[in-house]
């Protein structure tokens, strides 16, 4: 033992390999930092090779019916008709419908849990909206296309029967149909509540808990305070909320397909039947072919381009948000 | 007001309890506590309405052993209307059968190719997805952090999350179906498609998971002399690991409720195909045809395969969010 002791160890530089900046340790790094590098852009690629191999297949389509393809107002493929407008239409009118129906309810649930609800009580409506989000889109359309139809059936029917003297609201709600623009647009409000709940969630718990303990020591009420400090410091927030819940609305297939109806066609008749793009590429892009599949991928390419500005501005907005929330910070 | 007398500070406490408000003001603040509790509760009731349809519609089915061990009826939309009920009707068929229930004694109800389908495609995706996620995550928080290249790829990789499915099922079809033809539809291609997916929720997830990993870990680790990609491998993922699942199961939640990109890409089987290649089916798939055949066996089907899909779903979501709880708990 003692001898051990007295003998001391010669340094031994290998020992220290892993300290200085040489060694097989080193190329472990460099391979590693590459390695995830490569994975990052993957998202990249992906972005870029979406945009041009489907641009590649749609651009038949474009070259042949040019401005006809994106101005045209019909959609009548066996007759060698590819509009998208009225696609683009039902799209948009459906998305709105989605977000008239969702984002005041969002809002709602998002103040319930923020500013109203007991700690305890918080818990199970972030689970609600979590298994609201949970739910797969088929299984709305399936819940839809079976129990509600039947309903929206009557209930339009009996609206537009109510208006059917009223000069305008008898053109918005005129005779109705179970599938239809409504009907989508209520189911597809459903599905995306959770999405608008929960990042409007996150903006309201941005506000700073000075201001709002500020305004209730004024002699608030919760209300007043909501009003005064809470909605005026999210509105960026909020719009941004929005805008995914847009986006999220826009590219919403399986449900909006099995409630819409089927029905390319620019109307003002909320309860009448309608189409949407994502909904006419789903049911038509197996069996087409030709200048048809084309179009149709065309149409795939116009709602990637809708969705990512849509997405863009949005997460343009919260980021700017954010800034602003680090800057008083 | 200078002196207080007892009754001024009386006063000044009942003016401030709500008592003293306006009628107005406090109608107003009622009226706003019970909107929010509404909208809670209109949101509420579809899903518990939602569930409860199809519990009531699919259960009776899922309990049978046949539906996880037996093909899919093929054409049961035509053999149903065409089949015995009508002949029943008419004083043809089985007697025995006829006064049995009609139809629905002479199918086998079985879902086994889509649920096979379904953990194939989704298995396809998470391992294809899953680990490139991770590591991309790893690149945006360890490596890139606030550069140029990390925060663009941040950026598109938010922007990918908004991509609809739809488009992704579209991508997969002109890249992989478009080119190897129909042969090319198989349980391979719907992964690629899910696996698109999934890979910018995995990164979002992932990274925001880094993020709570204490810088201190990291510094420990390179002050005893470890490489950053051994601390990464070693110190960092498993401190985050709990979360990542979390995440993760997230995103393959999301993965098996999807349709629009499985149906353009995984082709029809009735029977079970244990292959990544070849068609294929997944449960979404055959809630989406059953349903489109029409006919009261078609309809049992795809309320049953609903019940399946759901429940697999539904465990997936629990579980993240039984485990991202445990760590806020444990955080906390």
């Amino acid at each position: 033992m003692s001898t051990q002791l007295e003998a001391p160890p010669e340094r031994d530089d290998k020992a220290l390999g892993p300290l200085t900046q040489q060694g097989a340790g080193v190329v472990a790094d460099g391979v590693f930092r590459w390695v995830t590098l490569l994975s990052g852009v993957t998202v990249l690629v992906i972005l870029l090779l979406i945009a041009v191999t489907t641009t590649r297949q749609a651009w038949p389509a474009f070259s042949e019916f040019g401005t006809s393809y994106f101005f045209g107002t019909e959609w009548i493929p066996p007759e060698g008709l590819y509009g998208i407008l009225p696609l683009v239409y039902g799209t948009v009118l459906v998305s709105l419908i989605a977000l008239f129906f969702a984002v005041p309810l969002s809002v709602g649930i998002a103040l319930f849990v923020t500013e109203l609800a007991h700690r305890r009580v918080r818990s199970s409506i972030t689970l609600v909206v979590d298994l609201l989000a949970a739910v797969p889109s088929v299984v709305f359309g399936l819940w839809g296309f079976y129990q509600l139809i039947p309903i929206f059936q009557t209930v339009f029917n009996r609206i537009s029967d109510a208006v059917a003297s009223i000069p305008v609201l008898n053109l918005i709600f005129g005779s109705g149909s179970g599938s239809s623009f409504m009907s989508a647009g209520l189911i597809l409000a459903l599905m995306i509540i959770p999405i608008i709940t929960s990042v409007t969630r996150e903006v309201f718990l941005t506000v700073p808990e000075n201001d709002k303990s500020g305004s209730l020591a004024l002699g608030a009420t919760r209300w007043e305070m909501i009003k005064g400090v809470v909605i005026p410091h999210s509105t960026g927030g909020l719009t941004g909320a929005v805008m995914l819940g847009l986006g999220r609305a826009m590219g919403e297939t399986v449900a909006v397909a099995l409630l819409i109806g089927a029905s390319p066609q620019i109307s003002a008749n909320l309860f009448g039947r309608g189409e949407t793009m994502p909904a006419q590429i789903f049911r038509s892009l197996s069996e087409a072919g030709g200048v048809y599949r084309s179009a149709l991928i065309g149409l795939g390419v116009c709602l990637f381009v809708i969705t990512i500005v849509v997405n863009v501005s949005a997460r343009r907005l919260v980021l700017v948000i954010d800034r602003r929330i680090k800057g008083t910070v | 007001m200078n002196n207080a007398s007892p009754e001024s500070t009386e006063q000044i406490r009942l003016s401030l309890s709500s008592a003293n408000l306006s009628t107005k003001r406090r109608v107003r603040n009622a009226a706003a506590s019970v909107a929010m509790v509404a909208a809670f509760v209109i949101a509420a009731v579809p899903l518990f309405a939602m569930g409860a349809s199809v519990l009531s519609q699919g259960l009776g089915v899922v309990l049978s052993v046949d539906w996880w061990t037996q093909p899919i009826p093929g054409d049961v939309g035509r053999a149903d209307l065409a089949g015995n009920q009508d002949l029943c009707g008419l004083g043809f068929g089985d007697a025995a059968e006829c006064e049995a229930g009609g139809s629905s004694t002479s199918v086998i109800e079985g879902m086994q190719p889509a649920i096979v389908g379904t953990f194939l495609t989704v298995f396809g995706a998470s391992a294809m997805a899953i680990p490139l996620g991770i590591l991309g995550a790893v690149y945006l928080h360890e490596y890139g952090k606030n550069g140029r290249l990390a925060r663009f790829i941040r950026f598109m990789t938010d922007v990918m999350v908004g991509v609809p499915s739809v488009v992704m099922g579209v991508f997969i079809y002109t890249i992989w179906v478009l080119k190897f033809g129909t042969n090319g539809k198989s349980a391979f291609a719907a992964s690629l498609a899910l696996g698109c997916l999934m890979l910018p929720i995995v990164v979002r997830s992932t990274e925001e998971m880094l993020k709570l990993v204490p810088n201190a870990l990291r510094e420990a680790s390179a002050a005893l002399g470890t490489r950053t990609w051994k601390t990464t491998l070693k110190v960092v993922l498993p401190a985050a690991s709990a979360g990542i699942t979390s995440g993760c199961l997230l995103a393959v939640a999301r993965a098996a409720g999807e349709t629009a990109p499985v149906v353009f890409t995984i082709g029809y089987v009735t029977t079970t195909n244990f292959s990544m290649r070849g068609q294929n089916t997944t449960l979404s798939a055959q809630i989406y045809s059953q349903l489109t055949n029409g006919g009261s066996i078609a309809t049992q089907l795809a309320w049953g395969a609903a019940v399946t899909l759901v429940g697999i779903v539904l465990v997936l979501t629990l579980t993240a969010r039984a485990i991202s709880s445990r760590l806020t708990m444990a955080r906390t």
